[in-house]
């Protein structure tokens, strides 16, 4: 029982990280119509940023500081440079041109810090663990994420569907061409928009970095798993984001857990280790089939699209 | 003759003489690489099928790409273990497991083209790439077949009566003869009724619904036949390299497909061969040219200039090197 909370527990936190990626990537797409591999990149630039950062203040909120300023103006620049030439082009374009991307992202890393991963320490003050419920124990970090995570979530329904910015977003969604005859800078309005997904992404990253190591190549594994997450909830949708990363962590962490033992109940030991891991890996993409068998645009289908 | 006809015949003799003039000049090791062209030839002109034609944007043809090679690598480790998978004993006979390779690659774009197909537009490129991913990580789970290592053909190559497939300029010319005729069955198929129902549902799609026609299955039906032969693609690699690993189905694989096939023109014939052979050149040769222009402590990192390159490619040359060649233009499409 205590397991299984901490287990559930330990969904929510990957689910809120995947959360964090997702959101800048559904937005960037349901505004722009973009579809941006290079999301992942980001991830890992903020990463490295926190890294390099918290070594050389020595403090990890410098650092996560150092990831979102880093990975926004990445972002930025980005789109003034590449992504800008890409709206009106197909989905294989921005498929290809952000494949690029990566590339260059990967190389350059590599090229700066090398192939050796480099580790981040969890933080003093949010190292140890606290008693959640008597008896149960659970790291303080996790626990942190998951706040950040919500904060952020909350944040973001603020600013929608609250504030003035959140209005001509919306509004960017359904009629892009019509915010624009209305006096509005949409090409400022993207470059914003993009920078608040990269500072997602490179938020995201400097919060990963004490649980795994950073390395290059560490965002394509969440940039595909962002993708199961966002066709899941239904593109351009955050909401749809939100459910289906929390969906995805928990399904995922769960069946990591548990399947094994579930399977042995009725079969030989051997065979389901052998079964139980395989189809733990495939878990999350059973379900998002079985989520596209049932709902083909996804759980909060955006109506307007282009 | 035609500029086309006149093109297709040179390279078909530079194909064939050009390993001999490899030999002759001591450079035997370069046939590796032609082979694999030919090889990633066959995997991009399948790819284009459904991507240039159908204009399904697969993000994950790798996937079969993989399983063929799978089904080779599975059965040869059986083969030299002596034990059996599902009730049948492992083979190194051709005959009897490149038809299996090919029904199960099939099988599988049935299943996962039936469920991608459900989605269009960016939901199809997204969900093609997740479920090529799931067969990656299942794969990786599977430690009888090495898991992450992946399986070593100890008995090395297929067997065909008659042909000696463990030399290499043999192999060459059997990757060759199957892309050769690949591209002629492929440049029919394009040009028969079939083919003109796909390129209809490419260009608009609601109207061939009004016109009552049935897009969903001819879609999967070129998604099938794109997934056999990219299967196809990936036996004749497992056999080059004696070795089959979850790399095979890895994303950047799909990728590097994609990019083949844009490289030398979507919705040609010879271009996506075109595409694979420029592409795999330059992965060869490009470190040598960065180290000849003084950036030799760089040249493990070729990517950084092929990563801006392909950015400028698809913005400013969106026809591929097929549409320059041919055309005389860059816009061709």
């Amino acid at each position: 029982m205590f397991l299984l909370l901490e287990q559930i527990l330990n969904g929510l936190q990957l689910g809120v990280f995947l959360f964090l990626i997702a959101a800048g990537l559904t937005l960037i797409f349901g505004i722009m119509g973009v579809i941006n591999l290079a999301h992942g990149s980001l991830f890992m630039i903020g990463a490295y940023a926190a890294a390099m950062c918290t070594q050389w203040s020595g403090s990890f909120l410098i650092g996560i500081l150092g990831a979102v300023v880093v990975a926004g103006l990445t972002g930025m620049v980005m789109e003034l440079v590449i992504m800008r030439r890409l709206y009106n082009r197909d989905h294989l374009d921005q498929v290809l041109a952000t494949f690029g991307l990566i590339l260059f992202a990967n190389e350059l890393l590599t090229i700066m810090f090398g192939r050796t991963p480099l580790f981040l320490d969890v933080p003093p003050f949010l190292n140890g663990s606290a008693e959640i419920l008597p008896g149960i124990d659970y790291p303080v970090y996790r626990l942190a994420i998951i706040a950040v995570g919500c904060a952020v979530a909350a944040l973001l329904y603020f600013v929608i569907t609250r504030t003035r910015a959140g209005m001509l977003i919306r509004a960017g969604s359904t009629n892009r061409d019509m915010v624009a005859v209305l006096g509005v800078d949409i090409g400022l309005m993207f470059t914003l928009l993009f920078g608040l997904g990269a500072v997602f992404a490179g938020l995201a990253g400097a919060m990963a970095g004490p649980l795994v190591s950073v390395e290059v190549g560490m965002g394509e594994q969440q940039l595909i798993l962002a993708f199961v997450v966002v066709v899941i909830g239904g593109i351009g949708s955050v909401r749809g984001a939100l459910v289906g990363a929390i969906l995805v962590g928990v399904v995922d962490t769960l069946g990591r857990a548990f399947l094994t033992d579930l399977l042995k109940l009725f079969m030989d030991t051997a065979s389901a280790d052998g079964i139980g891991a395989g189809l733990s890996s495939m878990s999350i993409y059973i379900l998002m089939a079985a989520i596209l068998i049932a709902r083909p645009n996804g759980l909060f289908p955006v109506a307007a699209q282009r | 003759m035609s500029r086309p006809h006149v093109f297709t015949l040179t390279a078909l003799v530079i194909a064939i003489a050009l390993p001999f003039v490899l030999i002759a000049t001591g450079q035997e090791y370069l046939i590796g690489l032609l082979t694999r062209i030919a090889i990633y030839g066959l995997a991009a002109l399948s790819l284009n099928f459904i991507l240039g034609y159908g204009g399904m944007v697969s993000f994950g043809h790798a996937a079969y790409f993989g399983i063929g090679a799978y089904v080779i690598g599975i059965l040869s480790f059986h083969a030299f273990q002596n034990s059996t998978i599902f009730g049948i004993s492992g083979s190194d006979a051709a005959l009897f497991t490149w038809p299996l390779a090919v029904v199960i690659s099939a099988l599988s774009a049935l299943i996962l083209g039936y469920l991608s197909l459900r989605t269009s537009g960016v939901f199809f490129i997204m969900i093609t790439l997740a479920f090529a991913q799931m067969l990656y990580f299942l794969f990786v789970s599977m430690e009888r077949y090495g898991g992450d290592d992946g399986v070593i053909m100890y008995n090395g190559r297929s067997t065909i009566p008659g042909l000696d497939l463990s030399n290499d300029l043999t192999f060459y010319f059997v990757c060759l003869a199957v892309l050769a005729i690949f591209m002629v069955l492929f440049s029919a198929v394009v040009r028969s009724r079939f083919g003109a129902v796909l390129k209809a549902c490419k260009q608009n799609e609601a109207r061939m619904l009004a016109l009552g026609c049935d897009v969903q299955r001819y879609k999967l039906a070129a998604f099938v036949i794109a997934g056999a032969v990219a299967g196809l693609a990936g036996v004749l690699n497992a056999n080059l390299t004696e070795f089959v690993s979850p790399d095979y189905l890895h994303w950047t694989k799909s990728g590097d497909l994609m990019i083949m096939v844009v490289l030398g023109g979507m919705g040609t014939i010879s271009g996506p061969v075109i595409g694979a052979g420029v592409f795999l050149a330059l992965e060869e040769f490009l470190p040598a040219m960065m180290e000849s222009v003084a950036l030799a402590q760089y040249k493990e990192h070729w990517r950084i200039v092929f990563g801006p390159l392909l950015i400028i490619v698809v913005l400013f040359a969106r026809g591929g090197i097929h549409g320059l060649i041919l055309l005389g233009r860059s816009d061709g499409r």
